[in-house]
Order: C-alpha cells, then sequence, then structure tokens
C-alpha cells in the first residue's frame, strides 16, 4: 500500500477529510521528486558534458593554450588573428559555405524528387525504398570514404569509365575545381532520411484536395505546385534546419577523401578546426573557431525559421502573407 | 446497361494498356536509378573478391571471373602484428557497451519527459531540443582537455561514459512512443498501488520495444561507423577500432592494397547491412516519425 492510499485512509478513519489542497502538493512534491529521479541521467550528464564544455570553451577562446603549458589570457586576439590574419581560415569558410549552399540544396532535391517517385504506391515500393536508403546507411562510415577515394582517383572508377568511352581522364582529387564536388556528390548520394521524411510528409497530404483539385481540371504539375508543395512546407523547413546543421559540421568524408586537399579547396570549416586543435595543439585559437562556427549555425538557423513565416505553410489557416 | 458496358469497353481496355505502359516505364526508370545507386556498394564488395590482376584490369564488373578469398586473408592479418580480429572485438564493445548505456538512460529521461508533471519540465526538453543544433566541436575540446588530464586517453572512457547521460535524440524518439501509451493504464497501476519506478519498469518499457529497438540500432550505427571520437581518443594500434584500422590500412603515403582495403571494408559493412535488412521496418520508422538523421 502506498503512503498516500495509508494517509487517505487514516484521514477516513478520523472522520475528516483534511484539505483536498495538502494532498495536491504531495503529490506533487512526490512527482517533482521522481521526475527529476528519471530525468537525473540526462541532466547530470548535461551540466558536464554541455554546459561545463561550453563556458570552458567560450573561457578558453579568449586563451592560448597548447595542454601543456597553463593557459595565458590574451583577449581578442584569437579573433583577430582568425579575421585579418589566417588565409587559410578564410579558404576554410569559403570551401564550407560552397558546400552547404550546393550539397544542402542538391540532396533535398534529389529526396524530393525520389520521393515523389515513391509515393505512388505501386508494387515493390519497399525494396525500392530500402535499395534508395542503402547508400545513407553506410555512408557516413570509413569503408565508404576509402572507396570513393578509389572510385575518383587517377586510375579509379570513374576515369575507367570515361576511358572506355574515349574521354581523357581527370585528376578529380587533386583537381581544385573538381576536388569539392566528389564530397558533394557523396553528400548528394545520401539522401535517405530526408526522403523518408518527405515520404511521410507526403502520406500526410489528404487524398481529397487531389481529387478536388482533378475535378477542377489541374494537371499534375499544377498540382504539385499548388498542393504538394505547400503542404510539405513543414517537412521541407525541418528538412533544411536539420541538413544545414549538419553541413556546416561535415568532417569525416573530407578529412578521409581529399583530407582538405589542394590548397585547401576542400579544408571544411570543422577539419581545419580539428587540425588546429589536434595537431598543432592550439587549444585556444580552435575553441574561439568553434565559437563561431556555433554563432554561424545559430545565425542561419534563425533566419531559416524567421523566413518560414514568409514561405511555411500552417494547416490551421495562418498562410504566408 | 449491357449498351454502356459495350460503348465502354474500347475506351477501358485502351486506358489499361496506357496504364500499363505507364507501370513499366515507371518501374525500368525506378529499377535502373535504384542500381546506380547501389552500384559502388555493389562494385567494392566484387572488387573484395577479384585476385590482384582482375581487380584491375575488369575494374568496373560486379562479378569477379574468378571469385577467391585472398584479399580477406591478405587483410585479415592486419598491421604492425594486429590482426582485424583485435580491431573488430574493440569496435563490438564500443558499439555494444555505448548503445546500452545510450538506450537505458534515454529510456528514463523520455518517461521523465513524457508521464510525470514536475516543475521546470517545459524548460529542461526545450534545453535538451537546444542542444541539438550544437556543434560538437564547441564541447569536443574542453572535454578533451579534461579527459586528457585524467589520464583518459588511450582508454575507451572518454567513448563510452559521455554515452550514459541519454541521448537527445533517442529521448525524443521514445517519448513519441510514451505519450502514446494511454493515461488509464499508469493512473490504474498507481491506484494499485504501483510506483513510478514499477510503471516504468512492468509497464512502460515493456511497451515501448520498438522505440528502444530502433534506438539501439540507431545507436549501434553510430558507433560502429564513429571516427571523430575513436580518432581524437585512440592512438595505439592495438586498440584501433575497425574505422580506425581501415583509415590506417589505406594510408596514401604507403603502397596501398585496394583488394585488401575493399576486403576489410565489406567485412565492416556486413553487420551493418544484417542489421539493416532484419530491422528495416524499425529504421523507416524511426525516422519518419521523428527525423532522426540515418
Amino acid at each position: 500500500m502506498s503512503d498516500t492510499t495509508r494517509e487517505w485512509l487514516l484521514r477516513k478513519a478520523r472522520g475528516k477529510a483534511r484539505p483536498v489542497l495538502k494532498r495536491r502538493s504531495r503529490i506533487t512534491r512526490q512527482n517533482n521528486l521522481m521526475g527529476y529521479l528519471f530525468l537525473s541521467p540526462w541532466l547530470i550528464g548535461f551540466f558536464i558534458f554541455t554546459l561545463l564544455p561550453i563556458v570552458a570553451s567560450l573561457v578558453l577562446a579568449f586563451t592560448e593554450y597548447d595542454i601543456f603549458s597553463p593557459p595565458t589570457w590574451v583577449a581578442l586576439d584569437n579573433f583577430r588573428k582568425m579575421l585579418f590574419q589566417d588565409n587559410r581560415y578564410w579558404r576554410s569558410v569559403r570551401a564550407t559555405f560552397y558546400y552547404v549552399f550546393t550539397a544542402v540544396p542538391l540532396r533535398l532535391l534529389v529526396a524530393l524528387g525520389v520521393a515523389m517517385l515513391l509515393n505512388r504506391g505501386r508494387r515493390l515500393v519497399g525494396v525500392y525504398r530500402a535499395a534508395y536508403y542503402a547508400p545513407s546507411i553506410v555512408g557516413g562510415s570509413v569503408a565508404i570514404a576509402v572507396m570513393w577515394r578509389q572510385i575518383f582517383g587517377v586510375d579509379g572508377l570513374v576515369n575507367y569509365a570515361l576511358g572506355a568511352l574515349r574521354i581523357p581522364g581527370v585528376n578529380w582529387l587533386g583537381d581544385p575545381r573538381t576536388a569539392i564536388w566528389t564530397l558533394i556528390t557523396l553528400a548528394a548520394w545520401q539522401f535517405g532520411s530526408p526522403m523518408l521524411i518527405f515520404l511521410a510528409g507526403l502520406k500526410q497530404i489528404p487524398v481529397e484536395l487531389y481529387e478536388s483539385a482533378s475535378i477542377d481540371g489541374a494537371g499534375g504539375w499544377a498540382k504539385f505546385v499548388g498542393i504538394t508543395l505547400p503542404m510539405l512546407t513543414p517537412v521541407i523547413l525541418f528538412n533544411l534546419v536539420m541538413q544545414i546543421i549538419a553541413g556546416f559540421m561535415a568532417f569525416t568524408q573530407a578529412y578521409l577523401v581529399t583530407a582538405g586537399r589542394p590548397l585547401d579547396t576542400t579544408n571544411f570549416y570543422a577539419l581545419y578546426l580539428y587540425l588546429r586543435a589536434f595537431e598543432t595543439h592550439e587549444m585556444g585559437y580552435s575553441s574561439a573557431m568553434a565559437w563561431v562556427l556555433l554563432l554561424v549555425i545559430a545565425f542561419f538557423t534563425a533566419l531559416v525559421f524567421r523566413s518560414s513565416s514568409y514561405w511555411v505553410y500552417y494547416e490551421s489557416g495562418r498562410v504566408e502573407e | 446497361m449491357s449498351v454502356v458496358g459495350t460503348l465502354r469497353s474500347p475506351a477501358r481496355l485502351s486506358k489499361r494498356n496506357r496504364d500499363r505502359i505507364g507501370s513499366g516505364l515507371y518501374h525500368l526508370i525506378v529499377v535502373s536509378s535504384c542500381f546506380l545507386m547501389i552500384y559502388p556498394i555493389l562494385w567494392m564488395f566484387a572488387s573484395s573478391l577479384k585476385g590482384p590482376s582482375e581487380i584491375w584490369t575488369r575494374l568496373s564488373s560486379l562479378i569477379p571471373k574468378v571469385p577467391t578469398f585472398e584479399n580477406y586473408v591478405n587483410g585479415w592479418a592486419g598491421f604492425g602484428g594486429i590482426t582485424f580480429a583485435v580491431f573488430f572485438k574493440n569496435s563490438l564493445f564500443f558499439a555494444t557497451v555505448a548503445t546500452i548505456g545510450a538506450v537505458a538512460s534515454s529510456a528514463c529521461v523520455a518517461y521523465a519527459f513524457a508521464k510525470i508533471r514536475f516543475v521546470g519540465r517545459g524548460f529542461w526538453f526545450t534545453v535538451m531540443l537546444l542542444t541539438l543544433m550544437l556543434p560538437v566541436q564547441v564541447l569536443l575540446i574542453p572535454q578533451y582537455i579534461v579527459f586528457s588530464k585524467l589520464n583518459w586517453i588511450n582508454t575507451f572512457r572518454p567513448l563510452l561514459i559521455p554515452r550514459f547521460f541519454g541521448n537527445a535524440f533517442f529521448i525524443f524518439l521514445m517519448m513519441q512512443f510514451i505519450r502514446g501509451l494511454p493515461n488509464e493504464l499508469d493512473e490504474a497501476a498507481e491506484i494499485d498501488g504501483c510506483s513510478k519506478i514499477g510503471i516504468f519498469f512492468r509497464i512502460v518499457l515493456p511497451l515501448i520495444k520498438p522505440a528502444l529497438i530502433t534506438a539501439a540500432i540507431f545507436s549501434f550505427y553510430w558507433t560502429w561507423e564513429d571516427f571523430l571520437t575513436p580518432l581524437i581518443y585512440l592512438n595505439e594500434p592495438r586498440l584501433y577500432t575497425i574505422s580506425l584500422a581501415i583509415r590506417s590500412f589505406s594510408d596514401p603515403s604507403s603502397t596501398t592494397d585496394w583488394g585488401a582495403i575493399f576486403a576489410m571494408s565489406s567485412l565492416s559493412l556486413v553487420p551493418v547491412f544484417v542489421i539493416f535488412i532484419a530491422f528495416q521496418r524499425y529504421l523507416v520508422q524511426g525516422i519518419s516519425t521523428t527525423g532522426l538523421k540515418g
């Protein structure tokens, strides 16, 4: 028998019910206790592995620190160096923006196209969906990155195929114009997750809308622009935000496929940060870089959310202007 | 009625024919693009079974003329006297322990957020969602400094311990499931004298098994394929996970034995694909309901 029930029985025995308020507050107190008990794994982890590091990295951003000797306060020097003296930094910014603004739209377009293709509810859709999703399940692995390096290598698969067509091969990974595109194709190839999210979104659109549009004589394209796209905008917003965040943090594939070469054209922000932190042990400088990255991601996320009131359609009737 | 029938039938037939052609074209387009999508993966598996000369002379073929396991034997031998058995064991250990920790802790937290009304619930939930947007780089450097001061470099502790404190993605996924359970269920249990802890273990956990499986699969994938954390914390080859081992194996500065690399890469993807084929339903559901990245 729980305490609450026992108390209630005691009260009954006394022949006088105590104020309800008292009992309710007791339950809330117990709820608070149990709530924080179950929350504690995350809460403890949040303070130790998230909040503390955030504060620490903010402080470190204003210091010079190589781990071995104690940090020295340098005020804004790291930021000054980063913004005005470090050419590699700006090349990494350029490479990252180039990547985010090509790979993210490309991946979302392919994902949407394939989702439209698969949403026709024909037979074998499950098998097709699995085949389209398969690259995404392994795409982040070292195995695929190493394979990609071979595929675009000088005597790799792509040049072999071109050779069969009597087209001279290209040094894909060594040419500053093409190297980043090997990473963009690798990203576009892994459109599985946004595709599944688009598919789930397409399933939510009521069939009646299409039926009444057909009666009004709307064609396929008119239906896509007039119904599918507006109804899908909340899902597009979600995918866009998630992909932009992931795009700014791209690291593994650039590290393994191109290693930032040639001429820093694929030296993504996260990769350059890694080199500064873990190869030259400039913990202060790299913390400053990490904080700028945090602000840039926050800025773009906020921008997308702000703009969403103009282009995201919510069914409740709060339509775009 | 019969008149209508005879009048209609020619039109209907041609429509059916048109549908059949359309459907054939549809399947042709989808199948060929599917093939193009998975061709690189099939090609890698095929290449791992080709002999040393065939791998270059018949580079693009998907069917080895003379299948050989030579590459697997060569690859398995590893480097520096350490075989791939060690690397697989390390990866398996890392992925299993991390998955148990992440799923168990996330289930607790998801229960708190979904079913218990406590002061500050909304606030902490917002904080948790905000952490999803945090770039790992902001946390990585201070964490590395602390772990290196604790002399935990070249141990699995920095890789495993942070995963025992809940993962925001998994918490969110499980919350969706727990919220779907009828409130009457735990209210009835509470009236019967069951504590919150009892409700969690006896009612909630058995009922959210699909969410637990989905989270476990993703956790396994993310740790199995994780590269950045092992790269930072594990510097001794005997501690290498499979990702680090393949990376060292394919170091461009040394002469690379592509056959052996492909063999070990293929082997590293086998668990991933086995799980994918066996649990595809859970994965699709997980991504569709929460937008988990795969």
